[in-house]
């Protein structure tokens, strides 16, 4: 079943389009991700999802039932936000339990639903404290429980992971995730990390400008960039400028390599350029090399255990035709 | 001003700071000494002697009672219709972006950017167009108006470190608008109004300037010490009666600052 | 908690409050409208209706001969301001105001000083309670603890007689303009009163505009050879500029419109609240009441215009 359905949906700030018809169904039980720079009109995406902000055109159902018009507490969708949004002035399981008591939850029943919540986040027995007294970790983990304990058929992720150090970070990746596959609840976060898009994600959607570029698998952003921002965006890979695909022989293209996809020296079925190295530099398992070949800039991870090739030396590189992907457009 | 701590002042400002607050504050403690004085008929320093009669002889005087419980009503019930006026005022100018904000804030500072006695002649002048014979509530209509300043720079000033994502919060875990007022929002700016409020609950207690147009025949507490002021009829019982004006004013502004000291400063430009 | 299920959109809460907040929710305009109707009824109309009478008052003059008020528009009562008596209070007041805003300036500049880059932590707290204070008590209370004060029998008079300087005191009184047979009936007196009732207002925003300036550029300042003088002169006082601008708002402001003050302590000569006061009271002249109180608003319309070109608002 669709768990969420975006039909044509905009939302535009007088002049400023920030989502501008955008089509988008997001599957039940679903991890997904939406990806972009700030202002892409991810985040609005998501707030229109919760409901704090009314599409100015289109249609938006949650599982078959239209939202719009439905405000963010009728509707059975809970958020993790950016800064937490922990009540201040409120105890841990307080906070928690928050959801339930304003639905009339009886007070016994709720704060044992909290307790519960509470020790599936791993925060067992933290429920007395104040939110001032947590650390941004845990205060992220108790944002996730007073969500979950909801049971919200949707749970929309605002930049979850951004206030967090990297240890911490590639941690909670994992939990997310488990958490995720144990529960069945379709996630949808809204991130402006590519890793952690392809790391934790089922589909990622890549915007920009309220658009979405690309719609697909990790493996299908990352490695079939539809367009040149996709190619920029996710990954590193070489977007490579229609003449100097033309000249290798294909469409006149734009077209993205990734930069593992290139190895030094020829070989059988391969496709072949040289180009000088204007930088080169010893990265530990690999030689990142920078070429200029025929106007273009391109980028290549060299094996590590071929010596690092000096600058202004000219060196001959290729890649198989299938890693060449094209892209839309020629301009 | 953050500066390396260990430098201390030098001597010349630390004389002048110092002798600044003795300039502010030996007048007020010279009013604790009168209030004991034997001296009945002058203002003679020092005291011939000290006693406690005066305090008997304020304690029965009934029109001192009037005048306190006139103004312990007035100033309650200004206080409470200063607390609506400028919580919703200010729920308004923060919460949201309207045409005409600005004016708003305008407005409600205007009564006390103006001096007093443009308000006093202003509401004096209405009320006697408008045939409103004096009353309780002529002086109430006037001290609401100066007082809604107090408690609207209070509550933006917290309304502003509310996070906007708290109310989203609030919604988003299922509460609508009422629940989200009652356990969000009030908890959060409640020690700001109740601040805003004593503030207020002083402004209006010690209010002369617009109560003289307002109050007709009536006479408040400070009403009652201006009469004094211009002629003194009895020193002793204006002796004690100050310093017990002073004892009760400050309690509010000890508890506004007890209750507001993490963040915001309380306002002090609410006078 | 294994299982989803349910629907995705709830009932919540029914009755009257759920759907009301549905409706507030669907209509933010109407909540907006509600919020503001009762202040800006009571501001907005009572207030300010009562504020524009006056100001039409103003245009209206009062018959000599009946004392009625003749109610056709009319400058008259506005050139009335212009006769020597009344131009003398107008000239008097705004010299006095411009005294005390100077003098306060100048006694609450070293306290905000000491309070913004010296006090901290306890010091910090009386500091500001000591500003607070003062500020907050009785105004009634400190003009008669000056009555007290400034009286003949008073503890000045024997203060300086103690450290034999009563000379002093009398050859000041003996002055023209700023002396008289007392100083509780004396300019100087109603000055002295003005300031310290006046004063704190200037303390805060100063104190505000300096706690903003890092301490490191009074040090910059010296390490490049400034004398403390010059310091003073080129770095902090343009920096509290601001701030001793938004307190002179107050007390500039606080000292026109007052009539309290000179009437219980200064000679009998009168100042723009005085005369604002005896003519709707005993003279019953309310046009000229009304064209004396619209002289401080226009002078303080300037002064904020002029203080608003300045930033002083930040310093709030």
């Amino acid at each position: 079943m669709t768990a969420v359905l975006f039909q044509q949906v905009s939302r535009h700030f007088g002049a400023v389009r920030a989502v501008d018809s955008v089509d988008l169904a997001i599957a039940e039980g679903e991890f997904f991700a939406m990806l972009g720079p700030s202002g892409s009109g991810k985040t609005t995406c998501l707030r229109l999802m919760a409901g704090f902000e009314q599409p100015t055109g289109g249609h938006i159902e949650i599982f078959g039932e239209t939202a719009e018009g439905v405000p963010p507490y009728r509707r059975n969708v809970n958020t993790v936000f950016q800064d937490y949004a922990l009540f201040p002035h409120l105890s841990i399981l307080e906070n928690v339990a928050y959801g339930l008591m304003v639905k009339g939850v009886a007070k016994a029943e709720r704060l044992k639903a909290a307790e519960e919540a509470l020790a599936m986040v791993k925060l067992p027995g933290y429920g007395t404290r104040r939110p001032g007294q947590l650390s941004g970790g845990q205060r992220q983990r108790v944002a996730l429980a007073r969500a979950l304990v909801n049971r919200p058929r949707v749970l929309l992720l605002d930049e979850p992971l951004g206030a967090l150090d990297l240890k911490l970070r590639e941690q909670m990746q994992e939990e997310l995730k488990s958490l995720q596959k144990s529960l069945g609840i379709t996630f949808v976060f809204v991130t402006h990390d590519q890793g952690e898009a392809l790391s934790m994600a089922d589909r990622i959607a890549v915007f920009s400008d309220g658009k979405i570029q690309q719609l697909g698998t990790p493996e299908d952003v990352y490695k079939r960039p539809k367009t040149r921002f996709v190619a920029d965006f996710v990954g590193s890979s070489n977007v490579l400028p229609p003449d100097f695909v033309e000249g290798l022989g294909f469409g006149k293209h734009y077209a993205s390599l990734r930069p593992e996809a290139i190895d030094l020296g020829d070989g059988p079925g391969r496709k072949q350029f040289s180009g000088r190295v204007t930088a080169a530099s010893f990265l530990g398992a690999a030689n990142r090399v920078t070429v200029e070949a025929n106007g273009a800039r391109v980028a290549a991870m060299l094996s590590a255990s071929i010596s690092v090739p000096a600058q202004g030396e000219t060196i001959t590189l290729s890649f198989l035709p299938q890693d060449l992907h094209m892209m839309d457009g020629t301009q | 001003m953050r500066s390396d701590k260990n430098t201390s002042a030098p001597l010349g400002l630390k004389i002048a700071a110092g002798l600044g607050l003795a300039f502010l504050h030996l007048p007020i403690l010279l009013i604790f000494l009168y209030a004991f004085t034997t001296e009945e008929k002058s203002y003679q320093f020092p005291p011939p002697g000290y006693t406690f009669k005066w305090f008997a002889a304020a304690w029965n005087r009934p029109d001192v009672w009037e005048a306190m419980g006139l103004s312990v009503r007035v100033a309650s019930i200004s206080t409470v219709v200063a607390l609506v006026l400028g919580t919703l005022c200010a729920a308004a100018v923060s919460r949201t972006k309207f045409f005409g904000r600005e004016a708003v804030s305008l407005l409600v500072i205007l009564p006390i950017a103006l001096p007093g006695i443009i308000t006093g002649i202003a509401l004096r002048s209405a009320f006697s167009f408008a045939e409103i014979p004096f009353s309780f509530w002529t002086i109430v209509l006037g001290h609401a108006t100066f007082c809604v300043v107090v408690v609207y720079n209070n509550a933006v000033a917290r309304f502003r470190r509310i996070s906007g994502s708290l109310v989203e919060a609030s919604a988003d875990l299922g509460a609508d608008s009422f629940q989200t007022f009652r356990y969000i929002i009030l908890p959060n700016i409640g020690t700001a109004l109740l601040a805003g409020g004593m503030l207020a609950f002083a402004l209006s207690f010690d209010e002369v300037i617009v109560s003289t147009f307002t109050a007709g025949q009536q006479s408040t507490l400070p009403i009652w010490m201006l009469e004094e002021l211009i002629r003194p009829r009895q020193r002793p019982v204006t002796n004690v009666v100050a310093m017990i004006v002073v004892l009760v004013t400050f309690l509010p502004i000890l508890g506004a600052y007890y209750l507001t000291r993490d963040g915001d400063q309380v306002a002090g430009g609410g006078k | 908690m294994s299982t989803v299920s349910g629907t995705s959109i709830l009932t919540g809460r029914q009755g009257l409050s759920g759907r009301l907040s549905d409706f507030f929710w669907r209509n933010p305009k109407i909540l907006l409208l509600l919020m503001l109707t009762p202040p800006l009824l009571w501001l907005g109309v009572i207030y300010l209706g009562a504020l524009f009478a006056l100001l039409l008052q103003s245009f209206f003059s009062i018959d000599d001969f009946s004392g009625l008020i003749n109610y056709e528009f009319t400058f008259a009562t506005y050139k009335q301001l212009l006769i020597p008596s009344n131009f003398d209070i107008i000239l008097r007041t705004v010299l006095m105001a411009v005294l005390v805003t100077l003098a306060s300036a100048i006694i609450a500049f070293p306290i905000a000083y000491y309070a913004a880059r010296y006090a901290r932590g306890k010091w910090k707290v009386i500091f500001y309670l000591g500003v607070m204070l003062p500020l907050w008590s009785s105004y009634l209370v400190k003009i008669y603890a000056w009555k007290l004060i400034l009286a003949k029998e008073g503890i000045l008079t024997w203060f300086l007689a103690k450290l034999n300087l009563l000379w002093l005191l009398d050859a000041w009184l003996a002055l023209p303009v700023v002396g008289g047979t007392s100083l509780s009936i004396s300019y100087t007196g109603t000055f002295i009163v003005f300031i310290y009732v006046w004063m704190p207002f200037m303390i805060l925003p100063i104190q505000a505009s300096l706690e903003r300036v890092q301490g490191n550029l009074i040090e910059a300042s010296a390490d490049l050879g400034g004398k403390p003088s010059q310091t003073f002169r080129y770095v902090l006082f343009p920096l509290a500029l601001p701030g001793i601008i938004a307190g002179s708002i107050f007390t500039f402001s606080l000292t026109l419109g007052d009539y309290i003050i000179p009437q219980i302590i200064g000679s009998s000569r009168l100042f723009i609240g005085q005369a604002v006061y005896a003519q709707q009271g005993t003279a019953g002249n309310i046009p000229l009441a009304a064209a004396f109180s619209i002289v401080p608003i226009v002078i303080m319309g300037l002064y904020l215009w002029m203080a608003k070109r300045q930033g002083a608002f930040d310093a709030l």
